[in-house]
């Protein structure tokens, strides 16, 4: 793709976002995008943003069910943030859903190829439960991994609850997530479905990084992706999702 | 359904399950069979069993999570009776090409008891002040009812589809442990299965042993010191077959493992 088709792509996706608008996935016009491509356009809006004056606070992995999906990573801006307890509102967004995942807070850069769990381990500061919600930006629900990529990975809000912990008297495969809809359990899991150890996918991460000659800065946020299935909600819905041994994350949907 | 067709479908699930061989949905001939018909039908296959030499060492709650229950369009468990002769020790091997006709393995808490929980009348705090401990499990089910086409009655005649179960070898104190929450990485030939977390069975898996103890408390029976409770299944089902290996990891309670031979 041309540099001036790519930048075209990377004003209407980011429009898109900030205006709240659904449009065709990229790769019904553009069937030829590549992963490549997709990367250049994903880092080209995160440069418009951060030109803007916009902070980019942490990374999300994305895709992280090898049956359906395969593995990818967006950023996080600092306006996605939500506090715990806090609302989502859905006239921001177009089709939100919630994923119940452990982010990891780092403590030193990581930086790849090569990095693996034990480099993660040593270099995070702490780890905490949140609650994260995907919105695409593209009209249709069934995407590419190229249009998915270059919309972000579908980022949109996060909610950092519960309490942080330390990793090294943690087993991240058994902690137990429940997420409850409107005081109804709706989703159960536990951390091995991240990869069989959410520590798998901050590695992961670190080495796609390493790819783009690009390295995880320190005081970064790591969403290691949905450790149950997504749960669409709509206004009025109230989400808790209760984390072994990390305590709560809520938020409510107006 | 009267006395005489009660015994006579006891006894055929009874020697289905003798011999390895499979019926034909007992809901499918009898259109009018009610859940307490099949609760005595499998009395009478339990006590054709316990003739023959068997010891009751507990209960098993079934029809817990929430796609069981859809599946079945029933919204409430059942139970069927373990006895000694279906359990198995952690990493032992377990002969399910000559014991088993179609198994299914799930993973589960199990509960031992120090007290009797005499219903109804219980709560939550009765079952953790009557709880020894509680162990990983892995509870290997079976249907003597062709293909697994099983209607509520069904599984309820069949000792609620009860086969063979595995007890870890770590035991928790329930009042250190939090069984709403806790995570359950089921894992399949050295592969991640599936996840689960203890609200999976009915919000907690105490919920379980409670609506048991209050259930059972109703005709008169009475879970006992020393009884093994099996609390339901956090994970979905999973067929095995000879040669598979599992192994099921709860957070804060510990691991079972089985090989199928």
């Amino acid at each position: 793709m041309t540099e001036q088709q790519i930048a075209e792509i990377v004003e209407l996706l980011e429009n898109a976002e900030q205006e709240n608008r659904g449009i065709v996935k990229i790769t019904d016009q553009h069937p030829d995008l590549s992963i490549h491509d997709a990367q250049d356009i994903q880092w080209a809006i995160r440069a418009r943003k951060e030109a803007r004056g916009t902070r980019i606070v942490g990374m999300k992995m994305a895709g992280m069910n090898p049956n359906v999906d395969q593995a990818h990573y967006g950023f996080l801006a600092d306006y996605c943030s939500v506090p715990q307890g806090g609302e989502i509102n859905t006239k921001e967004l177009l089709h939100p859903k919630v994923e119940a995942e452990i982010a990891f807070v780092t403590s030193e850069e990581l930086a790849g190829p090569g990095c693996h769990i034990g480099k993660v381990l040593a270099a995070t500061d702490f780890i905490v439960p949140t609650i994260g919600i995907s919105d695409s930006r593209y009209q249709d629900c069934e995407i590419d991994l190229a249009s998915a990529i270059a919309d972000n990975a579908s980022a949109s809000r996060f909610v950092i609850g519960g309490r942080p912990l330390l990793v090294d008297e943690l087993d991240l495969r058994t902690i137990g997530v429940v997420v409850e809809k409107n005081g109804s359990v709706v989703e159960v899991g536990a951390g091995a479905a991240v990869l069989g150890n959410p520590a798998a996918s901050v590695a992961m991460l670190v080495n796609m990084l390493a790819e783009r000659d690009q390295v995880l800065p320190a005081g970064s946020i790591v969403m290691t992706g949905s450790i149950t299935s997504a749960v669409a909600v709509e206004p009025g819905d109230a989400i808790i999702a209760h984390f072994q041994h990390l305590g709560d994350v809520s938020l409510k949907v107006v | 359904m009267d006395k005489k067709l009660i015994t006579q479908c006891g006894d055929e699930l009874y020697d289905a399950l003798i011999n390895r061989t499979t019926v034909k949905p007992l809901t499918d001939r009898f259109e009018d069979i009610t859940i307490d018909d099949a609760y005595y039908i499998s009395l009478r296959m339990l006590d054709r069993r316990v003739e023959a030499g068997a010891k009751i060492i507990g209960k098993k709650i079934g029809l817990t999570s929430k796609a069981v229950q859809d599946m079945l369009s029933v919204y409430q468990p059942d139970f069927g009776y373990l006895t000694d002769d279906m359990v198995y020790a952690s990493g032992a091997e377990m002969p399910i090409s000559t014991k088993m006709i179609q198994p299914r393995a799930e993973g589960e808490i199990a509960f031992i008891l120090k007290r009797d929980l005499i219903g109804p009348g219980i709560t939550n705090a009765d079952v953790i002040r009557a709880t020894e401990c509680v162990l990983p499990c892995f509870e290997i089910v079976d249907s003597r009812v062709e293909d697994w086409n099983i209607k509520v009655q069904d599984t309820v005649a069949d000792n609620a589809s009860c086969g063979l179960f595995v007890l870890g070898d770590s035991a928790v104190d329930p009042r250190k442990v939090d069984l709403v929450t806790c995570g359950m990485v089921v894992e399949k030939n050295g592969a991640v299965l599936s996840t689960g977390a203890g609200a999976a069975a009915l919000g907690s898996p105490v919920n379980c042993v409670t609506w048991l103890a209050n259930t059972l408390g109703e005709f008169g029976i009475s879970l006992k010191a020393g009884e093994v409770i099996l609390s339901g299944s956090l994970v979905p089902l999973e067929s095995v077959v000879p040669g598979d290996h599992m192994r099921v990891d709860i957070g804060g309670i510990g691991s079972a493992s089985v090989r199928f031979v």
